[in-house]
């Protein structure tokens, strides 16, 4: 059957074929591993539209058009800013047939591009694959709100004649014109001086519509600042949120001229797009007003839903009825009331009045390590006492040998003992718990434990005193290494010659000999543990101090201040359950036990159930993770001390020590002076 | 706070040479019942400061007749190590505080906890 000249032919289109086979495998590989899609060989009726998107510009129309040469089309799902979609045939034929002759299909898309089709098999579709998606809590979205006159009227009132003698309320933004009446909105600090307000409040023409938001519960007072932005299209505005403490609650938006869309994003990653119809009104109080950011991106076509005529709410969850619409150019006026007092909202993380303090650097004065072990220790476990308590429960196994192996009648104390939790486990033993927090000392003595409280670095027991000494999580939390080292030295001071010590401090290493650490296991298997079980309620929590985060994480290198001088590092804020990125890091605490804080001010503003947890209040917890090594060359470092034995025990770094010989009160002294 | 307790604390402030025992000024004191252990107590006993032990009793008026100094084959004798089990275990200051007896500085024991914490440079 096959002439040599066909041969030929099959050759040369084998090399084609060839490169168009890499591509399709090369596209289905980075579907399973991006997306988690899974194509498959055999074929079905469903196929998969690599490059077919409407994230890369392809339009719903144009697509269907070409897929429509394979044969009757069923559905056309295209998922929101994804560069594929799927396609659904009549039947497994007419899906192989647009398969064989639509593949490495070369198709024209928005802003004179070409892309190039490749067609995998899919066993089936998803059709949820969307996300369902609600309005952010707190957000209305009103259509109509002002008539086609009334639009006209409004977009006369704004003179973007410049004038002289206010330069500085009209301004061309590098991607947008802007406008403010009332007070003057600064870019320089994203606030307004509320002393300065400008001379002509806001247009006479803006009455009309506030005083139906008034009349119909939108506002409770008249707004007294103005901003007015235009949009050419293609421009947008970067997401944000409009500073807590310059405006009160309510924030009204108009938009006049074209419709847009407008990308609401939670701090956790939620993100919903919402269609704002030529002349409609968002109202955004709440949740949405001071957690969501709110943005617009900067491009020539949004995806909107194909049937809606000019309809508004959120980019619907049906995927067989999104596509691409040109923008035009949007005005859109945004009323605001000046603040007069700081914001108190439920939303610290996203709140300026509210905003936590630089985070610390790394002590080197003695001062500086005191101050900052108060602010970041001892007052938190102070305020987090009875949370954190109910966390600690079960001794660590290697901890509780060690007890159970003292002989009877030893004495033993715990520096930092915490809760107590290991106070009794050898009852032939006496022990003696001390800690720096009082709330944590009370909890010890009403489970009948003996405890005092007490700085771990001058613990007031008569030297030699004790038979055994435990310090479990508790160095790691001395911020100087000549500190940490005191600690060891006192531990070792209330010890008779030949008692033991035992030592657990967090290690840097959460991963040894391959094995991950429970606190790392953690994120994935979601079983509760000792070191942090706390963690696991931080975990489904949204990382709300995330800017702020990524911001100390960006400082941890020393840099120099400007004028040569080298300044400490700041301590960064960690992330939890994650591989530890510097040794001294200030480790959150979501506390739990007050989610109705903030009840009051959620619901006020909004019926839509609010995730409260969200809110809790968040403690750092200061914390140098040792490397390996690190804690037995300190111990060695202290006269009078041999070490028994080191171990990595779940991602701590541990130590047995001994005391060999007396040390006297005076060569203490004198070692203190080197 | 037990006076077991007490017998191992000392006045830990600065410059303070002689700062033990702590003088104890308790305004609360309770009486616990607890399992007599004769081991126990007999195996206690040598890790004690006697004579401390005896003046923290005699502060809280439970001294009990025993003696300044320690008896010898103190393990054979059941109502000593009784009475020793009273002082040691059972005695406890809930409220008051504890004096460091060179530099006076008191430490206030509130709900059954002394607060042994020091001031910045103390």
């Amino acid at each position: 059957m096959e002439s040599s000249m066909d041969s030929l032919k099959s050759v040369r289109r084998s090399k084609e074929e060839k490169k168009l086979l890499r591509r399709q495998i090369k596209t289905s590989h980075t579907l399973l591993k991006h997306e988690g899609i899974n194509t498959v060989s055999q074929p079905t009726k469903h196929l998969v539209v690599s490059n077919g998107g409407l994230g890369n510009g392809v339009s719903r129309e144009s697509l269907l058009q070409v897929l429509k040469e394979g044969g009757t089309v069923e559905s056309l799902l295209t998922p929101p800013a994804k560069p594929y979609a799927f396609v659904t045939y009549s039947s497994i034929e007419a899906c192989q047939n647009a398969y064989t002759f639509l593949n490495g299909r070369a198709l024209q898309c928005q802003e004179e591009q070409s892309v190039t089709l490749y067609f995998s098999y899919v066993e089936k579709v998803d059709s949820d694959r969307s996300v369902p998606c609600a309005l952010p809590p707190g957000l209305l979205v009103l259509e109509d709100f002002v008539s086609p006159e009334e639009e006209v009227q409004l977009l006369h009132a704004v003179d973007w004649t410049p004038h002289t003698d206010d330069v500085t309320v009209q301004k061309a933004l590098k991607h947008r014109r802007v406008k403010h009446y009332g007070y003057e909105f600064r870019y320089d600090n994203n606030n307004v001086d509320k002393d300065k307000p400008l001379p002509d409040g806001l247009p006479a023409e803006c009455d009309a519509l506030l005083q139906r938001c008034l009349a119909d519960g939108h506002i409770s007072v008249l707004p007294d600042q103005l901003t007015v932005n235009q949009y050419q299209s293609g421009q947008g505005i970067p997401p944000h949120v409009d500073t807590h403490s310059p405006f009160e609650d309510t924030i009204l938006s108009l938009s006049l001229g074209a419709k847009t869309v407008m990308d609401f994003k939670h701090p956790d990653g939620r993100s919903v797009a919402v269609v704002l119809p030529e002349r409609s009104l968002i109202v955004m109080k709440g949740e949405s007003r001071y957690l969501w950011t709110h943005g617009i991106t900067p491009r020539k076509f949004d995806v909107v839903p194909v049937l809606e005529a000019g309809g508004s709410g959120v980019m619907t969850s049906d995927l067989s009825n999104l596509t691409l619409s040109r923008r035009g150019t949007r005005i859109s006026l945004t009323f605001r009331k000046i603040r007069h007092t700081p914001c108190n909202c439920a939303y610290p993380s996203a709140c300026d009045s509210q905003r936590l303090p630089p985070p610390p650097t790394v002590p080197v004065a003695e001062g500086d390590a005191c101050r900052l072990e108060s602010q970041y220790v001892h007052q938190v476990y102070e305020e987090i006492s009875s949370h954190f308590s109910s966390t600690r429960h079960s001794p660590w196994p290697q901890v509780r040998d060690f007890l159970l192996s003292l002989p009877p009648g030893s004495v033993l104390a715990d520096i930092g003992c915490g809760n107590g939790k290991y106070l009794g486990i050898n009852p032939e033993v006496m022990s003696v718990g001390c800690d720096r927090s009082a709330n944590l000392v009370q909890i010890c003595i009403e489970r009948g434990h003996e405890g005092f409280v007490s700085d771990a670095l001058s613990v007031p027991l008569r030297s030699g005193s004790c038979d055994a000494c435990i310090s479990i999580a508790v160095i790691h939390h001395f911020s100087t290494q000549e500190r940490r080292q005191a600690a060891v030295r006192e531990l070792i001071r209330l010890l008779k010659v030949g008692g033991r010590a035992l030592i657990y401090v967090w290690a840097m290493e959460q991963e040894y000999n391959n094995q991950k650490s429970k606190y790392l296991k953690e994120r994935t298997t979601g079983t509760s543990m000792e070191n942090g079980k706390e963690l696991k309620t931080e975990e489904n929590k949204s990382n709300q101090p995330e800017k702020h985060d990524r911001k100390m994480s960006s400082d941890i290198k020393c840099t120099e201040d400007g004028f040569g001088n080298v300044t400490q590092p700041r301590i960064h804020v960690h992330t939890n359950r994650t591989a530890f990125l510097s040794q001294d890091l200030l480790v959150p605490w979501h506390l739990k036990g007050n989610a109705d804080k903030n009840k009051g001010a959620t619901s006020s503003s909004t019926d839509v159930p609010v995730d409260n947890t969200s809110q809790s209040p968040v403690f750092h917890r200061y914390y140098h993770v040792f490397q390996q090594g690190e804690l037995e060359e300190m111990c060695l470092s202290v006269a009078g001390v041999k070490v028994l034995r080191s171990y990595h025990d779940q991602g701590n770094w541990c130590a047995e020590l001994e005391k060999t010989h007396y040390i006297s009160s005076k060569d203490d002294i004198a070692q203190e002076k080197v | 706070m037990k006076l077991l307790t007490h017998n191992m604390l000392t006045s830990h402030v600065k410059g303070v040479v002689k700062g033990y025992p702590l003088v104890i000024k308790a305004t609360e004191v309770k009486v616990n019942e607890l399992e007599f252990n004769a081991q126990f107590v007999s195996r206690m006993i040598p890790k004690l400061e006697w004579s401390a032990l005896i003046q923290a009793a005699e502060w809280l008026g439970q001294s009990q007749d025993l003696p300044s100094t320690l008896i010898p084959n103190y393990e054979k004798d059941e109502d000593f190590l009784r009475k020793v089990h009273r002082i040691l275990l059972e005695v406890e200051v809930i409220e008051g505080c504890l004096q460091c007896p060179e530099s006076g500085r008191e430490f206030p024991i509130s709900k059954g906890v002394p607060n042994m914490l020091l001031d910045e440079g103390e």
